[in-house]
């Protein structure tokens, strides 16, 4: 553990990108914790009175068209985006990587059962197949979580799959058979591990895809309801503003989408070098 | 195909195999072992099965281990030779129960090993006692476990040890193969070719096998550090009281290690014997060849060697009325396509399948 730690300033400070990127995550984790009592305007509070306003000393972001403080609306949407992408991953991960590892590893029936699971999702548009999901069940957030989830599932279960495989008989393999390691054991103990730090990659890339995936599916109001505050409703909100000028609402909720996803793409990079123990000296 | 005739390899008893040490029931005792693989899979016909005659979906068979029978006694290191393709790798796996044999038999002192599945054979008591040291020391070892868990791994498995009984049995191990102790927290991409050899040797003597399965295990080893992994594992085997089964490409080695040598041809063993005896007067002519093939400074050009030339024969679906060596053999009669020869006597402990075993030791080496 404290290896890991030492590893983890190593990489940190040799390379200046994943610094950022892994400056940008505490900020969001920060925000996704914090961020309701750190809001300067309730979110939820209209006042037609002063409606629209630009960012200003006082509304740092602006107002919408009914009068809320934009900045303390992304503050709080930080959390309900973040989880939703975050429980969303983990689903995707916790089945594709077993799945698709079982896949690799076992061959035969399981894989085939798998790889055509696999192929069927795929074949849908995805982001269509998540619009359906949530239409056909019901528009609240686990539902949200549960439809992201599907359609990233595919993307670690083949990978999964691919890195079993190639795996399944190099010699440590043999050897784990020979130190008295049942079947179930070596896929959980000597396969995943090996096939984790690329996982790890992919689950840090998807992790941005997830959280455009939530934001678009309430942005064509098949998300999250208003008024809660959520990054995808209020661009979707404050995109006809656009047009007359009033761009701050739509603006400072995209930029928050923007610099999340971008931060969960280089962290990918990050994670691998931390994850790797070939990186470690 | 039926076991030799006189000579049946699975009779115990003092057999005059090779030397005082290997006298008493063999500790290995493999029988008439066979593994067949379906290759060329047809695979519209494999799903017409039940609707064609059973003949015309029939899948060839690949012969990679056919009719094998030796024996190991205890405390015996039997070198096993032949070329690539030859089924070495196959019959190893099928005596260390990574594999099915298609039939026959494996004892292991008495005990009849072949019947338990080898999906079975991981959580089996008689798991510890054959263990193996592979090839290529690198790719056996797990890249995110450490030589620590590396050799932890079948003391947790196979003997239950944990805490500082298992710390304490992993740093004997490491004192024992000469790994110093502060290496046990490296991965092994931190580890030299050498120190990787010794990981994999301590894994494998961890929980005391009765019988050690070196698969080449210096070949992947630069030709100084093999030299002393070869003295490690003599000691060791006298230390502990292993029988060893030595596959190896290097025939000057075993020369040098083994008691007994297996000489294996295109899936069958073609010859056995003491080592001494066997490369003093080879009764076959591709153990012949063999032999001839070792780079002997001292030999001189005018000398006569026995040359392979042709190609070796399919080993799928193989004829079975002739000779495998057939078509590669400097001899090869009309005899030898009539009747395949079976593994027959020639001296005490002495074998050789061939029609003219005879006239082959005649010919000095």
């Amino acid at each position: 553990m404290i290896a890991l730690l030492r590893h983890m300033r190593y990489v940190l400070s040799e390379n200046p990108v994943t610094l950022l990127a892994f400056a940008l995550f505490a900020v969001l984790v920060l925000a996704a914790v914090l961020g309701p009592s750190l809001t300067p305007h309730d979110p939820l509070a209209t006042d037609s009175t002063r409606a629209l306003q630009p960012p200003s000393a006082t509304y740092w972001f602006g107002t919408d068209q009914i009068g809320r403080d934009v900045f303390s609306r992304v503050l709080v949407a930080t959390r309900l985006d973040l989880a939703i992408a975050m429980a969303a991953v983990v689903i995707a991960f916790v089945f594709g990587a077993l799945g698709g590892a079982a896949a690799g590893y076992f061959g035969g029936w399981t894989e085939r059962v798998i790889s055509r699971l696999v192929d069927t999702v795929m074949a849908f548009p995805l982001f269509v197949l998540a619009m359906g999901i949530v239409a056909s069940m019901g528009n609240t957030v686990g539902n949200i979580v549960l439809a992201t989830g599907i359609i990233n599932f595919p993307i670690y279960a083949r990978v999964a799959r691919a890195e079993a495989n190639i795996r399944r008989n190099a010699g440590f393999i043999e050897a784990a058979r020979l130190s008295g390691n049942g079947e179930a054991r070596i896929l959980l103990m000597h396969i995943v591990p090996n096939i984790l730090p690329i996982m790890a990659v992919q689950m840090s890339l998807t992790m941005g895809y997830a959280i455009l995936n939530a934001a678009g599916l309430s942005f064509i109001g098949l998300g999250v309801r208003p008024p809660t505050p959520e990054w995808g409703i209020m661009v979707a909100e404050g995109a006809a503003f656009i047009v007359s000028g009033e761009w701050w609402v739509a603006l400072f909720p995209g930029l928050a989408l923007m610099l999340a996803v971008f931060c969960f793409n280089l962290l990918g990079d990050g994670f691998r070098d931390i994850l790797d123990p070939r990186k470690r000296t | 195909m039926t076991s030799p005739p006189d000579v049946g390899s699975g009779v115990a008893g003092p057999l005059p195999t090779a030397g005082d040490a290997t006298s008493g029931p063999p500790l290995l005792d493999v029988i008439e072992l066979r593994k067949r693989f379906p290759v060329g899979a047809p695979a519209v016909g494999r799903l017409l099965t039940p609707f064609v005659a059973r003949s015309r979906t029939r899948q060839p068979l690949l012969h990679a281990v056919d009719d094998v029978s030796f024996t190991i006694a205890r405390g015996e290191t039997v070198g096993l030779v032949g070329e690539s393709g030859c089924g070495k790798s196959t019959l190893v796996r099928l005596i260390n129960r990574l594999l099915d044999p298609t039939d026959g038999g494996i004892r292991l002192a008495g005990e009849e090993l072949a019947l338990i599945r080898a999906r079975d054979f991981a959580r089996s008591r008689h798991r510890a006692r054959i263990q193996m040291v592979f090839q290529d020391a690198g790719d056996s070892l797990n890249p995110r476990y450490t030589a620590f868990d590396a050799i932890a791994d079948p003391l947790r498995r196979l003997k239950r040890l944990t805490g500082t009984a298992l710390r304490a049995r992993v740093e004997e191990l490491a004192d024992l193969t000469g790994l110093p102790q502060i290496l046990l927290g490296r991965f092994p991409h931190q580890l030299s070719g050498g120190q990787k050899a010794r990981v994999g040797i301590a894994r494998a003597i961890a929980v005391e096998p009765e019988l050690l399965i070196l698969d080449e295990p210096t070949a992947a080893l630069d030709v100084s550090v093999q030299v002393v992994i070869l003295q490690l594992l003599q000691s060791l085997k006298q230390r502990l009281s292993m029988s060893y089964l030595f596959v190896s490409h290097d025939l000057n080695v075993v020369r040098l290690l083994c008691d007994r040598v297996l000489v294996m041809y295109l899936g069958r063993i073609v010859e056995s014997g003491p080592a001494a005896e066997v490369f003093a007067r080879p009764a076959h002519f591709y153990t012949r060849a063999l032999i001839d093939s070792i780079p002997d400074p001292a030999r001189s050009k005018a000398a006569p060697r026995a040359r392979l030339s042709g190609e070796p024969r399919s080993p799928i679906d193989p004829d079975p009325n002739v000779c495998r060596f057939h078509g590669r053999c400097p001899r090869g009669e009309v005899r030898c396509t009539q009747s395949m020869p079976v593994l027959r006597r020639l001296t005490a402990g002495h074998e050789a399948a061939c029609h003219f075993a005879e006239e082959v030791t005649a010919v000095p080496v």
